[in-house]
């Protein structure tokens, strides 16, 4: 690279390129702090006016733990569905197992807009819309594809060796599962409770379908409050869910370090 | 798109009985997957054939009224160009924004590469809505790219509200996808072979047209249907940036479905989406086999 006479030339399209791929992220800190009544950049003064004002706003609060208990109960469930089919498909190698991999990932092929539309017509019908229960299934439609793919690959790195050395030993099949394979699934369980919970959490298109004035979550209402009005209201929220997406990464990158998680 | 792969025990006996827990084990998954995709979507495919009544009605019938109306009006004919001209376009400046970032991660190591990579990854992990609100900041009439442009004497032009804005927010939205499929394409690009074509005496251009090129054609075709296809069905940076004065496919099936509530209209839009998935993808297949062959 060093004696390469056009990699200066590389280095600076470079940078701007990342500058323009990280600005509108790195832009929402700054304003988030802004003194002003609207939405300006360069902000002409500086307060948390705006972070005040968003604890003080009820409708944010009120989605933001919507959200909350959504995107948990939306992980938890993925879990618990996941895990066991992950098993069946990878270790019990039934019938088929490659179509039910595919057919159980496949709602990832379809663009949200579409699904969200599908997923609101049948809804309507059963009474479903501005729904918890509503919500809780139409996320699952979507998290459960990402927790399926990655758990699988988890299961099938695994050594067989070690189950087989426990049930030779005289295990019980449940047994070998519970204190053999769930531990060692460990790091792909981590990975996919985050995937699954920043999934559930960020998701606006479906849910966009989903939600009505009885029931709406964090993203929703931000999309909204964007569509409606230009004030720097908007980046505090932003700043928080940056904070809060960071952390997650963080505990999966000490789990099992980032790019195995979601580069592979 | 990708599919995983296991590896699975050879030559594994199953028992009779693990038929039984198999079934009880993939029984909840199979039924969140029926009510929440097989249903909605066979149901939304039949959508389409019901005739849509004034006031939000709809009658069961089995017409192709829909699809005949649409494909006559030259209102949806242009929504429909529009759509794949705007969205071509986008995956094009995506590919221009992406290429040199794709090429330099190649290239680096260690440690740096790891940061650099997960700068890539993490706007992925941040909300579009997020992402569109930053770039409303950035664009907006006194904001500070104006100021910039209007610093260095030229007029700025509108950026907000229009396509130009949506082409720009969207690119950036997309780029951290075409970067990672650039990158899974670029495995065949040795640092050898590059050095070879300079110091037989071929000029960087000359290196980069005739050999960097042509060896990353297939990542350039895998990032560019995942970005076509994207850029196609993306709803949230389109509305936002559109401020409702941009009609592409994505505003106008919302709109049909949630503001005027002709269900069978919107279901029609829908299935035309994936039928350009499909050609999508026929013509990416197409194309991947004449790189190859």
């Amino acid at each position: 690279m060093e004696d390469n006479p056009t990699s200066w030339f590389m280095r600076i399209t470079v940078t701007i390129l990342f500058l323009f791929l990280l600005a509108p992220v790195l832009l929402v800190f700054p304003i988030s702090f802004s003194g002003d009544q609207i939405l300006a950049f360069p902000p002409s003064s500086w307060s948390l006016r705006w972070y005040e004002a968003l604890l003080g706003n009820n409708v944010m609060m009120s989605a933001f733990l919507t959200s909350l208990g959504l995107a948990s109960v939306v992980t938890v469930l993925s879990l618990i569905i996941a895990i066991p089919a992950s098993y069946a498909i990878v270790r019990l190698k039934v019938t088929g197992s490659e179509f039910l991999f595919n057919l159980f990932t496949a709602p990832l092929l379809l663009p949200t807009i579409v699904l969200g539309l599908a997923i609101l017509i049948i809804f309507a019908s059963m009474g479903l819309l501005a729904t918890f229960t509503g919500l809780v299934i139409g996320h699952l439609v979507i998290t459960l594809p990402y927790a399926l793919r990655v758990l699988s690959v988890s299961l099938g790195n695994l050594n067989l060796a070690c189950e087989e050395a426990a049930s030779s030993l005289g295990a019980k099949p449940l047994a070998v599962f519970g204190k053999v394979t769930l531990p060692m699934m460990a790091p792909g369980i981590v990975a996919a409770t985050a995937l699954c919970f920043l999934v559930s959490f960020d998701e606006v298109v479906i849910t966009l379908f989903l939600t009505g004035p009885r029931m709406t979550t964090l993203p929703v209402e931000l999309f909204h409050h964007v569509e409606s009005q230009a004030d720097p209201l908007v980046a505090s929220v932003s700043v928080l869910l940056i904070l809060m997406t960071l952390a997650v990464v963080m505990i999966v990158d000490r789990t099992m370090g980032l790019t195995k998680a979601f580069v592979k | 798109m990708t599919t995983a792969t296991f590896d699975m025990p050879v030559g594994a006996q199953k028992p009779s009985s693990t038929a039984g827990i198999a079934v009880a084990l993939l029984l909840p998954i199979a039924l969140v997957n029926a009510i929440g995709f097989i249903l909605p979507v066979f149901n939304l495919a039949r959508m389409s054939f019901n005739e849509a009544l004034p006031g939000g009605g709809i009658a069961e019938a089995f017409t192709a009224a829909n699809w005949t109306g649409l494909l006559q009006d030259s209102f949806y004919i242009e929504l429909i160009l529009n759509s794949i001209m705007v969205s071509l376009g986008i995956t094009f400046a995506t590919l221009l924004a992406s290429y040199p970032i794709a090429l330099y991660l190649h290239r680096a190591s260690g440690a740096w590469r790891t940061f650099l990579t997960v700068l890539v990854i993490s706007p992925l992990l941040t909300s579009a809505v997020v992402r569109t609100y930053g770039w409303i900041a950035l664009l907006a009439e006194q904001g500070p790219v104006a100021n910039v442009i209007a610093a260095m004497g030229f007029q700025p032009p509108r950026m907000m509200f229009n396509t130009t804005g949506v082409v720009i927010g969207l690119t950036e939205i997309l780029m951290p996808y075409m970067i990672l499929s650039l990158m899974a394409g670029f495995g065949r690009l040795d640092p050898k072979v590059e050095e070879a074509a300079r110091t037989l005496g071929a000029t960087p251009f000359r290196t980069f047209w005739r050999v960097i090129l042509p060896l990353t054609l297939p990542g350039i075709a895998l990032g560019c249907l995942l970005c076509f296809v994207l850029a196609i069905s993306s709803f949230i940076t389109l509305k936002l940036m559109g401020g409702g004065r941009v009609f592409l496919l994505a505003t106008e099936i919302y709109d049909q479905a949630i503001v005027t509530l002709n269900w069978p209209l919107a279901a029609t839009l829908s299935m035309l989406v994936l039928i350009i998935f499909g050609a999508a993808l026929a013509v990416y297949s197409r194309v991947l086999r004449m790189i190859e062959g």
